[in-house]
């Protein structure tokens, strides 16, 4: 396990192979558990007005269930829902264990009971603390129970279906340039115009047309292919053959 | 520099999206155990998407699809590597009877460490309150402690009515949260290195000495055996077993004489730490009980001798229970 400048995890597994935890900050953390507390208020005011009913028991069993439902809370959710309460979900974070294993319920219960220190003296300052100060952004309980809280964004299989459609591609004809091209052109500049590709659709028309003008002048000064090739092709169709050529095998 | 990218995802995308099922199964269903074909399947996905996230690395650099990777690999990894064994649905009775006093048992160090911690408290507060007997308003919590020992003996005697007449299911639920919340606190403070668990217990030592000597001295020893031991029997144990699990906590972080690593050394202790902490929970649920329906009434409407007898009956148990239950299981 290795720590990056960036607030990243890397982790290398047995069989080598490395791969990256992104690491949540204080003030996404702090945010989370601002809409738990919401919960836990709504929670317990709903149970409040349903044990309404039970006269004289009332009041004890609101004790008992604000005892509970505050404590509980943190542990029930990350237990079912797998390092994850519903603050957690809103902001798109998750619990794990500090070495991606899988979460051990005792882990859960031992960084949800810490929270009692982390508090002190008010607002989480001594967890804050421990947070921004910790290499990890661990507060205590986190530190107790080896677990860490990760950015978890969504990462849906990226569909490339519409991007390598096997069009056409006027520039394949030119052998030697195409060799040149692969052997002039940085992974990073190949990754930039795979990117645009890849997200051109988001883009507003008139950022579209630049973005593609200004990558396709870049290619242009690595390799010049000859007019006949490259004419009626749009900047935007141009880089796709572009990529085409360098995202497969000679 | 390159791999043939249509290829490489024409090939590999049904083994991601297959992984993914398996994962998605697996997240939904965690206590489901997997046939041993199912799980040469799982391992086989795995490391094919670890090939692929490798591949990747090495010979492009779409960030799209190695972050989509880098995740489904995080969590295959977290499912494959993982080593500590999957715990059976908890039974409560078994857990109780079985798996909680034995590991009380495993770690009696630091439960003897919180007794003497206690009993140093109890004797510097008893010392403090013969020397000086001003420090009284000083060391006790409550305005009730305060009051001359003989005075409150005559008055809670010749009480004529229920004090706690239609308010002794919320008193009982007051005391099981405050002391449920005292005990995880002294567990939770063993994270300083043990230093917060061993103040707690020396001052909850501090205020058990003083009131006893208090007592003692004013010649209310039965009124105080009659008052304290039904819920203190099992109330000051619980506590003292927050405290096991404070120094459990601490030992671990420490480390002495341990080659493991930290991490490694915490999380052997987290399973130990909910059991005791849970275990010390239930016990304060009953002592909550005892102390709001049974110790504050005191002869005539509850004979001493009586209450005596039932605190000694469950200190008794109680030490029973913590030597002896569990140990034919397993």
């Amino acid at each position: 396990m290795r720590y990056a400048r960036t607030n990243t995890l890397l982790l290398r597994t047995p069989e080598g192979v490395v791969f990256s935890l992104p690491l949540a900050g204080p003030v996404s953390r702090f945010l989370a558990w601002g809409v738990d507390v919401g919960c836990i208020i709504a929670a317990t005011s709903l149970l409040h007005q349903l044990l309404s009913f039970l006269g004289s028991f009332a009041s004890a069993t609101n004790i008992i269930a604000y005892f509970v439902i505050s404590i509980g809370y943190g542990i029930g959710c990350e237990w079912y829902w797998r390092g994850q309460t519903v603050g957690k979900r809103v902001l798109k974070l998750r619990v794990m264990d500090v070495q991606a294993l899988r979460l051990d319920f005792s882990q859960i219960v031992v960084r949800n009971l810490l929270r009692f220190v982390d508090m002190l003296p008010g607002l989480y300052l001594v967890g804050g603390t421990a947070c921004v100060l910790s290499r990890r952004f661990q507060r205590l309980g986190d530190l107790a129970a080896n677990t860490i809280v990760v950015r978890n964004p969504d990462a849906p299989q990226p569909n490339l279906d519409q991007l390598l459609g096997g069009k056409f591609n006027s520039l394949l004809e030119y052998r030697h340039l195409t060799a040149r091209l692969r052997q002039r052109t940085s992974p990073q500049s190949a990754a930039v115009a795979l990117e645009a590709l890849l997200r051109r659709d988001e883009l507003d028309p008139q950022a579209r047309l630049q973005l593609f003008a200004s990558l396709a002048q870049h290619f242009r000064e690595l390799v010049e292919f000859p007019p006949e090739a490259v004419e009626q092709l749009s900047d935007e169709q141009y880089v796709r053959n572009l990529v085409e050529i360098l995202y497969r095998r000679a | 520099m390159i791999i043939d990218l249509t290829r490489f995802l024409a090939d590999e995308r049904k083994h991601w999206t297959q992984l993914e099922q398996t994962l998605d199964r697996i997240d939904r269903n965690p206590d489901q155990r997997m046939k041993l074909d199912e799980l040469l399947k799982f391992h086989e996905l795995y490391e094919r998407a670890s090939a692929d996230l490798a591949k990747i690395e090495t010979f492009s650099s779409d960030p799209e699809i190695r972050r989509y990777l880098e995740r489904l690999v995080a969590r295959a990894y977290g499912e494959i590597h993982e080593t500590r064994e999957k715990r059976a649905r908890l039974n409560p009775w078994r857990w109780f009877t079985g798996t909680f006093p034995r590991t009380f048992r495993r770690h009696l160090g630091p439960f003897w460490l919180s007794v003497a911690i206690t009993i140093a408290g109890c004797v510097f507060g008893g010392v403090a309150i013969r020397i000086d007997p001003e420090a009284k308003q000083v060391i006790m919590p409550f305005e009730g402690l305060k009051e001359d020992p003989s005075d409150r003996v005559r008055r809670e005697e010749s009480a004529k009515e229920d004090k706690l007449a239609g308010h002794k299911s919320t008193f009982a639920a007051q005391l099981m949260t405050h002391n449920t919340q005292v005990a995880i606190f002294t567990m939770a403070l063993g994270i300083t290195w043990g230093v917060g668990t061993s103040i707690s217990l020396f001052y909850n030592g501090v205020i058990l000495g003083a009131v006893a000597v208090d007592y003692v001295y004013a010649g209310q020893s039965q009124f105080l055996m009659g008052w304290l031991l039904p819920h203190g029997a099992i109330e000051i144990p619980a506590i003292l077993l927050g405290g096991q699990a404070g120094f459990l906590l601490a030992s671990a972080l420490i480390g002495w004489g341990s080659r493991k690593t930290r991490g490694q050394r915490l999380r052997d202790v987290a399973p130990d730490l909910t059991t005791i902490i849970f275990g010390a929970g239930v016990l304060l649920v009953w002592a909550g009980i005892v102390e709001s329906f049974l110790s504050q009434y005191h002869q005539p409407v509850i004979p001493y001798a009586l209450k005596i007898a039932f605190g000694a009956t469950e200190l008794v148990a109680l030490t029973i229970f913590l030597a002896r239950s569990g140990a034919a299981q397993k």
